[in-house]
C-alpha cells in the first residue's frame, strides 16, 4: 500500500504509517532497526532496492532521505517536504518512507527523521554516495549507532580512506570493508592450514578500488610485514600473494567469481569467491551493530604506509620506524593503539 | 594451529567459523535423509563460505555409480532442496572434491577402495586425513560398518588428524541395546569423536531456549515451582508411518520421539544454568536434570498410548495404523504416547511435565508450553475473569518458530471483562530468512569438533532408564487406545490430564 503526501510533516507521516498498517491488518510488526538512507535522486532507486532485499533478513523501517537540488534563489528560500509511505508488499518486509526535501529543510533533515525513528531500536545511516567527511558529527549521522559509508563510490577513494581514518568514530564502517570479508575469511582459513610465518604480502587489484587498500592495510596490521599494493585490470581484487618461510600462498581470482588457492606443498584448490551485490553487503552490515574494532585498526594503519605498485619504497618508510607503537601489542589491544597513536600524530603536526 | 594464526582475532566478528581441512563420508548416500537434508546442507554451508577450500564429499552405497553420476545426484538434490540459491562457482568448488565408492557394507574390497579414495583426496584436495563418517544407515548395519572402518584402518587418527563418527537415532531400543551400541562404537571411536545427531538440537528455536532463559532477566525468576503450574511438551505429526512400516512397527512413538527429542527438550527447559556454554558444562546440567526425572507411581494412570484408527486427516481419508501395509493387524505398537514425569529437585518438585507425541494428529507442530499458576487473588468478579485462562509462555519449535506469551487483558468496552491475548515473537518476522537448517549447523559442528549440540552417551542411557519401565509396563498391560486420524489423540489422554484438573493445550 502506497500513500503520497505532499508538503507534509513528520507527524502526518507517522499517522499515514499507522493507518497503512491498520489497513493491511498487521498492527504490530517485528522490525529490528531503522535504516536511514541519505542519497540523491539519482542513486535513490538502486539504494532502496538493495535495502528492501536486505530487509528480508533484517525487517526494518527504511527512511530514504532525498535532498533535492534547488536551482534558483527563490527555490532556496521555500521549504517543502514530500513523502511517499509504503507498507505491506510494496516495502519488502518492513515499512518504507521516501522523503523528498526541498529548500531550507535540506539542511535540517534530522528534524524530519528523528520523529520517524522506531522506538528503542537501533538506527543505521547509510550514504550510498557523497558521505560527509565526518559521519559521526553529521546531524543525521549523530542519530545513528552505525554509520555506513562507501568509499568505492568516491572520486578519490584512497584520499577518502585517509579522511575516514582521521574522522573514525566507533560505529563507522564502510562497504569497501564489507566487500572483503570473504577474502579475509579465506586468507585466514589458508593460514589455519599451515604453520608458517608470513614475510611479505602483495595485494593486487584494480586501481581506484579502496577494498584493495583496506585488505592490504588489514594484512599489514595483523601480520606486521611489509605489504605491497599492485594494480591490475580487475574486476575488483584479483590476487593476494603471501610469501612465507615455507613457500608462497596465493589466492588468485581472475574472473570475479571462482578463485584458486595455492599453498606450497598442497594441491591447488578452487574456492568460490564471488563479488557480492549491494543488498548482500548491506545485509552483512546490519548483522552486527557494535563497533568494528578490526576495521578501525586496519583503517588506522594508514594508506600511506603501503608500498606503491612501482616498487619504490613508501614515502613513509622512514616514518614507519619512527612510529613508536609496536604493532604486535597493537594487535592485541586495538583501542590502546588508537590512543597511543593519536598523540604521535599531533606531535608530528606541531 | 589456528590460535597462532595472526589473521584470527576474536574481536573480528565478521570472520565466520570455517571448518579446517576435512571431508565427509556418507554411508547410505542414496537414502532420503541424505538427499533431502545432508547434501543440501553441505551445499548451503559451502555457499555461506563455511567449508574449507578442498572440502571433500564421499558417497558410499551399493548403487553402480561413477563419480559423475554421484555428482549429478547431488546436483539434483541441491537444486531441489537447498535453502540458498544455486551458484555455479560454489558448485564448481564442491564438485572437485566429490567421490563415489560403490560397495556393500560386508565387502572388504570396497572399504579398501574407500581408503584409497580418502588417501587420494588427501593428496588431491589437501583434506589432511580429517574425515567424518556419517552413518545414515539402518541400525542393524551400525555394527558391521563400524567394524569395517576399524578393520581397514579408517578410524585410525594419525598425527594431528581426526576421524569422527556421526550416528543418527535410534540409539538402541532400550537401555541394554543402547549400551551394546555404545560399546561397539566406542571400541572403535573415542567417545569425544562420536557425534549423535538429534536434529532438534540443531534448530535455532531449541538453542533459543537457552538464550531466552539465561540471557534475560524477566523469565528465570518465575521459571520454578512457585510460579509454574505445569509444562507441556508436544511433538505432533500429521503424517502416518508412510513407507517406514519395517522400522516403525515394534519401535513406536515413545521410543522414536520421546526418548530423544522430547527428553532433550525437557532437559533444556528444566535444567539449571550451566557454568558456561561449553559442551562439558552443558552436558553436566542436562545429565543432572535427566537423572532427577521421576516416573509416576501408577504407570497405568499417568501414561497413555494410542494407535491411530481410520479417519479424515486435513480433508483426506487416512487408513488406521493396523490397516497400514506391512503392519501386523494385532500389533501393539504405539503411534501416540503421552506420559507425565516429575523432576525431583528444589526448582521443580511437584510440577508435572506432560510429554506427548503422535502421528496422524491434527497438524504438524512441536512446542513447549510453560503454563503458570492462576493469580492467587483476583480483585475482579468471576464474570469478569470467566474467559481468562492461565498465563503461559509457549516456545514454538516448529513450524512458525517463535515465542508466544499469553496473558489476560481488558476487552475494550464499558464493562470490565478480561480475556486471554497473546504477544507474539516470530522468528520469521525479526530474523527473516537467516535461520540455517538444523543439519547445516550440526554438520559444521562435527567438522569443527564442537559437541555442544550433541547428546552424550550418559544422556542417551539416562533417557532409556526413564523410558524402559514405561515400555515394560505397556508390554504387559492392555492394548493401545484407538484414536481417529486427524484428531488430537485418544480420549484417555484427555482424561489423564482431567484427573489432575488440567487440560491439553490445542497447539
Amino acid at each position: 500500500m502506497k500513500t503520497d503526501l505532499t508538503d507534509t510533516t513528520a507527524s502526518k507521516i507517522n499517522k499515514a504509517l499507522v493507518k497503512g498498517r491498520r489497513a493491511i491488518g498487521t498492527p504490530a510488526v517485528g522490525m529490528v532497526l531503522t535504516l536511514v538512507i541519505v542519497t540523491d535522486e539519482e542513486n535513490a532507486y538502486d539504494a532502496l532496492k538493495a535495502a528492501s532485499d536486505a530487509s528480508r533478513e533484517h525487517p526494518s523501517r527504511t527512511l530514504v532521505v532525498i535532498k533535492r537540488v534547488s536551482r534558483s534563489p527563490r527555490d532556496r528560500t521555500q521549504s517543502r517536504l514530500d513523502a511517499e509511505v509504503r507498507v505491506g508488499a510494496d516495502a519488502g518486509t518492513g515499512e518504507t518512507v521516501v522523503l523528498r526535501l526541498y529548500g531550507e529543510v535540506v539542511d535540517h533533515a534530522q528534524s524530519v527523521v528523528l520523529p520517524l525513528l522506531l522506538p528503542d531500536a537501533p538506527v543505521v545511516v547509510w550514504w550510498p554516495v557523497n558521505a560527509p567527511l565526518d559521519p559521526a558529527n553529521d546531524p543525521l549521522g549523530a542519530l545513528a549507532q552505525r554509520r555506513v559509508t562507501d568509499t568505492y563510490a568516491c572520486e578519490q577513494p584512497v584520499k577518502e580512506l585517509a579522511a575516514r581514518a582521521d574522522a573514525y568514530t566507533p560505529g563507522d564502517t564502510d562497504l569497501s570493508w564489507t566487500r572483503i570479508t570473504p577474502w579475509r575469511s579465506m586468507l585466514a582459513a589458508a593460514l589455519d592450514q599451515v604453520a608458517c610465518e608470513v614475510q611479505g604480502v602483495e595485494v593486487e587489484g584494480e586501481e581506484f578500488n579502496p577494498s584493495c587498500e583496506l585488505l592490504a592495510m588489514w594484512l599489514a596490521d595483523r601480520l606486521d610485514v611489509p605489504v605491497k599494493r599492485a594494480h591490475s585490470g580487475g574486476p575488483g581484487l584479483t590476487a593476494v600473494r603471501m610469501d612465507t618461510d615455507c613457500g608462497p600462498i596465493v589466492l588468485d581470482r581472475a574472473d570475479g567469481s571462482l578463485a584458486t588457492l595455492s599453498i606450497q606443498g598442497q594441491p591447488k584448490r578452487a574456492v568460490a569467491l564471488k563479488r557480492r551485490d549491494t543488498a548482500e553487503l548491506i545485509a552483512e552490515e546490519l548483522r552486527r551493530l557494535d563497533p568494528d574494532d578490526t576495521y578501525a585498526s586496519a583503517l588506522r594503519y594508514g594508506v600511506e604506509r603501503l608500498k606503491s605498485p612501482d616498487g619504490s619504497g613508501p614515502p613513509a618508510k622512514g616514518e614507519r620506524e619512527a612510529v613508536p607503537a609496536p604493532v604486535e601489542s597493537a594487535a592485541k589491544a586495538p583501542a590502546d593503539r588508537a590512543t597511543a597513536q593519536a598523540p604521535v600524530k599531533k606531535a608530528a603536526a606541531k | 594451529m589456528s590460535s597462532s594464526n595472526p589473521l584470527r582475532d576474536p574481536a573480528d566478528r565478521r570472520l565466520p567459523r570455517i571448518a579446517g581441512p576435512s571431508g565427509l563420508v556418507i554411508f547410505g548416500v542414496t537414502g532420503d535423509l541424505s538427499r533431502k537434508k545432508l547434501m543440501p546442507a553441505v551445499y548451503d554451508l559451502a555457499n555461506r563460505g563455511l567449508l574449507p577450500p578442498g572440502f571433500s564429499l564421499v558417497g558410499f552405497a551399493r548403487r553402480e555409480w561413477a563419480n559423475e553420476d554421484f555428482a549429478q545426484e547431488v546436483h539434483d538434490a541441491v537444486k531441489e532442496h537447498a535453502r540458498t540459491p544455486f551458484r555455479e562457482e560454489v558448485w564448481q568448488q564442491l564438485i572437485q572434491g566429490m567421490r563415489f565408492v560403490q560397495g556393500t557394507f560386508d565387502d572388504d574390497e570396497s572399504f579398501e577402495r574407500l581408503r584409497g579414495t580418502i588417501e587420494e583426496l588427501d593428496k588431491a584436495q589437501g583434506t589432511g586425513g580429517n574425515f567424518a563418517f556419517y552413518l545414515s544407515v539402518p541400525p542393524r548395519s551400525f555394527p558391521v560398518v563400524i567394524q569395517q572402518l576399524k578393520k581397514h584402518g579408517l578410524a585410525d587418527q594419525t598425527d594431528g588428524s581426526w576421524r569422527r563418527a556421526v550416528i543418527e537415532k535410534p540409539f538402541g531400543h532400550d537401555l541394554k541395546s543402547a549400551e551394546e551400541l555404545n560399546a561397539i562404537v566406542h571400541e572403535v571411536f573415542a567417545p569425544d569423536q562420536v557425534f549423535r545427531i538429534d536434529h532438534y538440537l540443531g534448530k535455532e528455536t531449541v538453542q533459543n531456549i537457552l538464550a531466552l532463559r539465561f540471557a534475560n532477566t524477566m523469565f528465570e525468576p518465575i521459571w520454578n515451582r512457585s510460579f509454574v503450574d505445569h509444562v507441556q511438551i508436544t511433538m505432533a505429526e500429521d503424517i502416518g508411518i508412510g513407507g517406514r512400516a519395517g522400522y516403525y512397527d515394534g519401535i513406536g512413538a515413545a521410543r522414536d520421539v520421546i526418548q530423544n527429542h522430547l527428553l532433550q527438550l525437557l532437559a533444556l527447559t528444566a535444567m539449571e544454568e550451566p557454568a558456561s556454554f561449553d559442551a562439558d558444562a552443558l552436558a553436566a546440567e542436562k545429565t543432572k536434570v535427566l537423572g532427577a526425572v521421576r516416573l509416576p507411581k501408577d504407570l497405568g494412570r499417568d501414561t497413555v498410548r494410542g494407535q491411530y484408527a481410520a479417519g479424515w486427516q486435513g480433508g483426506a481419508k487416512a487408513v488406521g495404523y493396523l490397516e497400514e501395509e506391512g503392519i501386523d493387524p494385532s500389533s501393539k505398537t504405539d503411534t501416540y504416547a503421552a506420559i507425565r514425569l516429575g523432576i525431583d529437585n528444589r526448582r521443580w518438585a511437584g510440577v508435572p511435565f506432560y510429554l506427548r507425541t503422535g502421528k496422524r494428529l491434527g497438524r504438524r507442530v512441536t512446542e513447549i508450553a510453560v503454563v503458570f499458576q492462576r493469580a492467587p487473588h483476583s480483585p475482579f468478579d468471576t464474570t469478569a475473569t470467566e474467559e481468562l485462562g492461565s498465563n503461559a509462555i509457549v516456545i514454538r519449535v516448529q513450524p512458525d518458530e517463535g515465542v508466544t506469551v499469553r496473558f489476560g487483558s481488558k476487552v475494550p468496552g464499558t464493562s470490565m471483562e478480561i480475556r486471554d491475548v497473546s504477544m507474539d515473537f516470530a522468528y520469521g518476522e525479526s530474523f527473516t530468512e537467516s535461520s540455517p537448517e538444523a543439519y547445516e549447523r550440526l554438520i559444521l559442528d562435527v567438522l569443527l569438533g564442537d559437541s555442544n549440540l550433541f547428546p552424550r552417551t550418559e544422556e542417551v542411557e539416562l533417557s532409556w532408564k526413564i523410558l524402559d519401565p514405561i515400555e515394560e509396563y505397556w508390554d504387559t498391560n492392555g492394548r493401545p487406545a484407538q484414536y481417529p486420524a486427524g484428531t488430537w489423540g485418544p480420549v484417555e489422554a484427555d482424561e489423564m490430564l482431567e484427573r489432575d484438573g488440567r487440560s491439553w493445550r490445542r497447539p
